[in-house]
């Protein structure tokens, strides 16, 4: 009912001047009755990110050991057997303090280890779009085996670490403090930011 | 001699031009009518007859074709990046006006571009919305639409200027070839925002791409009810598939991977997602220990796009400098040039239309006395903001800092005329 009304409001609006802002002031909810209501499993089915919190992440979980295995098997051909030999990204490193250099020296090459503010987000990568070659393929048990293990060759995590829904979000992660709002504003003036 | 203003790749050899010659003689012979056995009848034969020196006007053209097709002559391509395979680079060197032919628009991708078809796609609105929606791509075409020409641009352009790893002979296209210009034409986001009942309280959406990649970027929903687009259209026709086809979001004057192509999923949250594209990669570390995150906005730029290498100049005298200069935070107002090294400054003229968070052509006609020159330009935005220095930029951020490389570039001229990137 309520969006037969809408509907009569937005095209009044639109006869009347066919400017967009009266659609603005006059769209209601449900005006134009384009678009269908999905079923819950059609959401659940696409609605694969994982928070900071940990909303998101699915029951399961993975070991170390099972993840070392599954990253010889599926990750070391693009990222090295010890994560640091690439020919892709390079995943595991540490700074000494772990300072944060980056912005001083181009040489430092960053990884889990010393620039990603969130062990969340491995979860959410990983699980959505590696391994490169057959992406969105891993279990959600494999995941986490995959994510403890990259935490663990990062001196993050010890090597008898089980992730979970539970321990992954508690995991802090070196660089957490380091990210900062962009400051830039535009605008005249001597400085440069 | 060639134009050096479109001089990529415009030779052909004899051979070449004996044989295409040959088989158009063959086709229309057997095709056309027996009387006119010259009559070119392939699309771009014109450039073959040209220079091989017969008399266009003594032969009879080749008939309508439903097709068009560049003159074989003029042969711009992308530069096709060696790794990772998901870069590719706009011929600036090559073009006139601001619009990019869409065959020539940049392509940035983290997992190859998807084979999508109309009729399997779908955006899903959800999330703190009163009233989650699947939109299909007829769907949103039935939204009141609109078209805008805004440039896009990768954040990371500029990257090999700004670390040093210059060299004299890298093109407007090697420099600063992740910039394009388009038309693009579809529904304001914040209509389908209205359509699903967003709730106030939504501060930020994450946007997902049908890509292998799945691409996430987190937005804030500002961005939505300003100016974003869910656009289908680029330069009068669908989406290329290298630019998001059927459908993708565009944030104008906001970095490009945050316009996630190949959109299909838009979920509203109270706070950002922190995906592995907005932390680990584009986001800016500083020479303070700390990185920006969700710096979206490109500052303004210019870029002299003639001369520049591997042009010669052919003599002193009358020469036209031009380039495009933009804006994610609006209009150019006014674009300076030297040719002095940045001694002296002078105003450029800008040609019309001027608009918001897009690219500006200017022009500045220079008598060359034909010694040594440096040149320069140095973009204004109607925010007042000036284009600094890239050795500005590195001693307010640091060496070390990555994306938005929006330093004015240089080029420096021989005595004999030969340009040559400088910084």
């Amino acid at each position: 009912m309520r969006g037969h009304v809408a509907i009569a409001v937005a095209f009044l609006a639109l006869s009347c001047s066919g400017s967009r802002e009266d659609v603005a002031v006059h769209g209601r909810i449900g005006a134009f009755g384009l678009g269908r209501e999905p079923s819950v499993e059609e959401i659940e089915r696409w609605d694969i990110d994982v928070m900071p919190d940990g909303t998101g992440l699915p029951p399961g979980s993975g070991t170390v050991g099972q993840g070392a295995e599954l990253y010889a098997a599926e990750c070391a051909s693009c990222h090295g057997a010890t994560g640091t030999e690439g020919p892709y990204d390079r995943l595991v490193g540490r700074v000494a303090d772990d300072e944060f250099p980056f912005g001083r020296d181009p040489s430092v090459r960053s990884t889990i280890g010393n620039y990603w503010p969130y062990a969340t987000t491995l979860y959410d990568y990983i699980y959505r779009t590696m391994p490169f070659g057959t992406p969105g393929t891993l279990a959600p048990d494999e995941v986490y085996g995959l994510v403890a293990v990259l935490l663990f060759m990062n001196g993050i995590v010890p090597e008898d670490a089980v992730m979970n829904a539970q321990t992954l979000p508690l995991v802090m992660m070196p660089a957490r403090d380091r990210f900062v709002e962009d400051d830039r504003r535009g605008g005249g003036g001597a400085e440069i930011r | 001699m060639m134009d050096p203003k479109h001089s990529s790749d415009t030779w052909i050899s004899r051979r070449a031009l004996l044989a295409g010659a040959a088989g158009v003689v063959g086709a229309a012979g057997a095709a056309m009518v027996k009387h006119t056995p010259a009559m070119a009848d392939e699309p771009g034969a014109e450039g073959a007859t040209g220079q091989t020196g017969s008399d266009p006007t003594k032969v009879p053209g080749r008939p309508a074709s439903p097709m068009g097709r560049r003159a074989t002559s003029e042969r711009p391509t992308r530069l096709v990046a060696n790794s990772p395979g998901g870069v590719s680079r706009t011929p600036l060197q090559d073009l006139d006006g601001i619009i990019t032919p869409s065959d020539l628009h940049y392509e940035r991708h983290h997992a190859g571009v998807p084979q999508i078809v109309p009729e399997q796609y779908s955006l899903l609105i959800h999330g703190m919305v009163e009233k989650p929606l699947s939109f299909s791509l007829e769907d949103l075409k039935r939204f009141p639409s609109e078209s805008r020409i805004h440039f896009l641009e990768c954040s990371g352009n500029g990257g090999a200027a700004f670390y040093g790893r210059r060299r004299a002979n890298l093109t407007p296209q090697q420099i600063d070839g992740l910039l394009s210009t388009s038309e693009w034409t579809g529904v304001p986001l914040s209509l389908l925002f209205r359509e699903v009942g967003a709730s106030e309280d939504a501060t930020w959406f994450l946007a997902e791409g049908m890509d292998a990649a799945v691409m996430t970027r987190s937005i804030p929903t500002k961005k939505a009810w300003d100016d974003a687009m869910i656009a289908y259209g680029q330069n009068g026709e669908a989406l290329r598939p290298e630019q998001g086809y059927p459908a993708r979001l565009l944030l104008p004057g906001w970095e490009g991977n945050a316009n996630v192509k190949w959109i299909r999923r838009i979920e509203l949250s109270d706070r950002p997602f922190m995906t592995r594209w907005e932390t680990s990669k584009y986001s800016d570390p500083l020479a303070d220990g700390t990185a920006r995150i969700f710096s979206f906005e490109m500052d303004a730029k210019s870029l002299i796009t003639y001369p520049a290498y591997p042009t010669v100049l052919n003599g002193g005298g009358w020469h036209e400098i031009t380039g495009v200069a933009w804006s994610g935070r609006g209009k150019i107002v006014r674009v300076d040039v030297s040719t002095d090294g940045g001694r002296q400054w002078e105003p450029a003229q800008l040609q019309e239309p001027v608009l918001p968070k897009c690219t500006t052509r200017f022009r500045f006609l220079w008598n060359w006395d034909g010694g040594p020159a440096t040149l320069m330009s140095r973009a204004v935005d109607e925010t007042g903001y000036v284009q600094p220095s890239t050795q500005q930029l590195r001693d307010a951020r640091g060496v070390g800092t990555r994306y938005h490389y929006n330093g004015i570039r240089v080029w420096s001229v021989s005595a004999e005329g030969a340009v040559a990137f400088a910084d």
